[in-house]
């Protein structure tokens, strides 16, 4: 956040007083109080009926494994395609740069259900690679590797946007500097780049990590649901819910919002770093100016 | 949006002025720094095969119907009560969302009170929650058990498997874009012109309606286009509140699940190439008016 002096107030003091009032009600009821009722109906039966439901259930524990070996390999195909995708936008000017760009952003706006969809068209049985997966004997829809491309394609924009306003704000100066005396390309994305950059794409790491344990819709349509083969985190909580067993969908649920939290801190703390950094660089910039101003007669 | 710097000014001393100028300035910089052939090719392959080509395959499927065989799968009375229910519900809640997230915006830009960081750190809640978390709670505080349903309920009010449950959450969703839109665009308010306003005998409300509200309105409706974006395509929380009751509570989303689970593929695909087509309309909205934004804030 921008750091700012404390403005003196416009507002008169009962009308201050009553927006504040009617902020912190409307971020309570929306926000805190369902926050608070996760973990209060997840704790209902004290930890150990917490623990249980998680960890005697094989179910959920299939669940939970599934939800940590498909959102890292999403978050990973991201941060390759995330970092290619700004050097490339950041760096380069190509006839369809723009429309690039906009591309990017398409996974925002579709709805997951769609997109899954889509996938289904592709790789289901019925769908244009059908009969060739088939042949090959291949499962993707209601498999490991629908469920990795659905995410994939939900959290896509996640690395690429916040790498991209970084990279342009660095300039690529320092990077041609590198190449003018001798680096290689990768020398000069190890030892330039990507210390420039690594507090952004960690905060686009966390923010596709936080989004690819959470998704549901597109993984909803690709898995199939089938209980301890094709079930996520977030679909198990689906699952216990129609069951009527509220508890321990409540427990799975407390998972994911405790995962939530740790997210936005993590968060917190990198967008803090992400700050400095930038403070720097316009120190950085302002110093610059004030020498080639010095040098000038 | 995104601020392009020229930075092309260095290269111009490594290459031949000549040579460049007929290249074009930009063209430059690939010349002298490395990877545009390896990020190109990882950039395209990702997009064509993610996003380019499963909606194209997507499009294409709903147009081989022909358009009456396309009319026919996606204008039945079902899906129309399934359209009618996602734009009625997304619009007022993308209204409700505006609405509250001004104040909250306002609040956290112009006040300063005890707990202005909690709150302001907990409006990304909903960001970072998982829809179905989020579904799940608001179902059960709002039966008529629950912590809010057990007043509720006894005064008619049922949050809980109707429509007022499906606004309720998709306001639950939305509110951190109406919020983070508007919020810098106050803080870089010039709060001078509002006090020249008042010092002239302008009424509070005036102020407000003549000097403050045409500076913050482009944010505010780009959140408002925004909230309506995101509560269009939101699936996760609405399946666990809304009861899902064809005609009445079933939304755009949730009918093209029920389809695919039938293996009527045609309708399921008509109908998501429909709410497809107002995503992307949306999304060039969204992106003019941030453009339209970020020149203003120039």
């Amino acid at each position: 956040m921008v750091a700012h002096a404390t403005p003196k107030s416009n507002e008169s003091k009962p009308i201050a007083a009553l927006l504040v009032a009617a902020a912190v009600a409307i971020v309570g009821i929306l926000i805190v109080v369902p926050l608070v009722s996760v973990f209060y109906e997840a704790f209902s039966r004290g930890v150990g009926g917490w623990w249980a439901a998680l960890a005697d259930d094989p179910d959920t524990r299939h669940a939970i494994w599934l939800s940590l070996t498909v959102a890292p390999v999403a978050v990973a195909i991201n941060t390759v395609f995330g970092v290619a995708a700004a050097w490339l936008v950041a760096r380069f000017r190509f006839p369809g740069r723009s429309l690039l760009i906009s591309l990017f952003d398409v996974p925002f706006s579709v709805s997951p259900v769609v997109a899954g969809l889509a996938l289904v068209l592709i790789f289901g049985r019925q769908g244009l690679l059908g009969p060739t997966l088939a042949w090959l004997d291949w499962k993707v829809i209601f498999s490991w590797p629908g469920l990795v491309l659905a995410t994939t394609f939900v959290t896509l924009p996640l690395v690429v946007r916040e790498l991209i306003p970084v990279m342009e704000a660095i300039g690529p100066e320092e990077e041609m500097a590198a190449v003018s005396l001798g680096a290689s390309g990768w020398q000069v994305f190890t030892r330039v780049t990507l210390p420039n950059i690594r507090w952004a794409l960690l905060h686009g790491i966390v923010l596709a990590n936080a989004r690819a344990m959470g998704e549901f819709g597109a993984v909803y349509v690709v898995s199939g649901h089938i209980a301890g083969a094709t079930d996520t985190m977030p679909l198990r909580v689906e699952k216990l819910f129609q069951e009527y067993r509220q508890p321990a969908s409540m427990a799975v649920a407390s998972v994911l919002a405790g995962l939530a939290l740790v997210t936005l801190v993590a968060k917190f703390v990198i967008e803090r770093r992400l700050e400095a950094e930038s403070r720097d660089l316009e120190a950085a910039r302002g110093l610059e100016n004030t020498r080639l101003e010095a040098t000038r007669p | 949006m995104i601020a392009l710097a020229d930075h092309s000014s260095l290269a111009a001393g490594s290459s031949p002025p000549s040579d460049a100028v007929r290249r074009g300035r930009l063209r430059r910089r690939a010349a002298v720094l490395p990877g545009f052939g390896a990020s190109a090719a990882i950039t395209s392959l990702v997009v064509l095969a993610l996003i380019v080509f499963p909606l194209t395959v997507l499009v294409l499927r709903a147009a081989s119907l022909g358009p009456a065989g396309f009319l026919a799968a996606a204008w039945t009375p079902r899906a129309r009560a399934a359209y009618a229910v996602s734009l009625g519900a997304s619009l007022i809640a993308a209204v409700i969302s505006s609405l509250l997230g001004l104040v909250v915006a306002w609040v956290l830009a112009r006040v300063r009170f005890p707990g202005r960081r909690l709150i302001d750190a907990l409006v990304d809640v909903p960001l970072a929650l998982p829809t179905a978390v989020a579904g799940l709670v608001y179902s059960s505080l709002y039966v008529k058990k629950g912590w809010l349903g057990q007043w509720l309920v006894p005064l008619g009010i049922n949050g809980a498997y109707s429509y007022l449950g499906i606004v309720l959450v998709l306001v639950f969703v939305s509110l951190p874009f109406a919020i983070r839109v508007v919020q810098p665009v106050i803080e870089s308010l010039d709060r001078d012109t509002e006090e020249a306003a008042r010092i002239l005998g302008a009424s509070r409300l005036q102020t407000f309606l003549r000097v403050v509200l045409p500076g913050i309105l482009p944010a505010v409706v780009t959140g408002f286009a925004l909230s309506l974006a995101r509560a269009l395509g939101e699936y996760g929380s609405v399946v666990f509140i809304s009861g899902n009751m064809p005609f009445k509570t079933e939304i755009a989303p949730v009918l093209i699940v029920a389809r695919l689970e039938e293996f009527a593929y045609a309708e399921a695909t008509t109908v998501a190439v429909l709410l497809l087509a107002m995503s992307l309309t949306l999304l060039v909205v969204v992106n003019t008016l941030q453009q339209r934004l970020a020149r203003n804030a120039q």
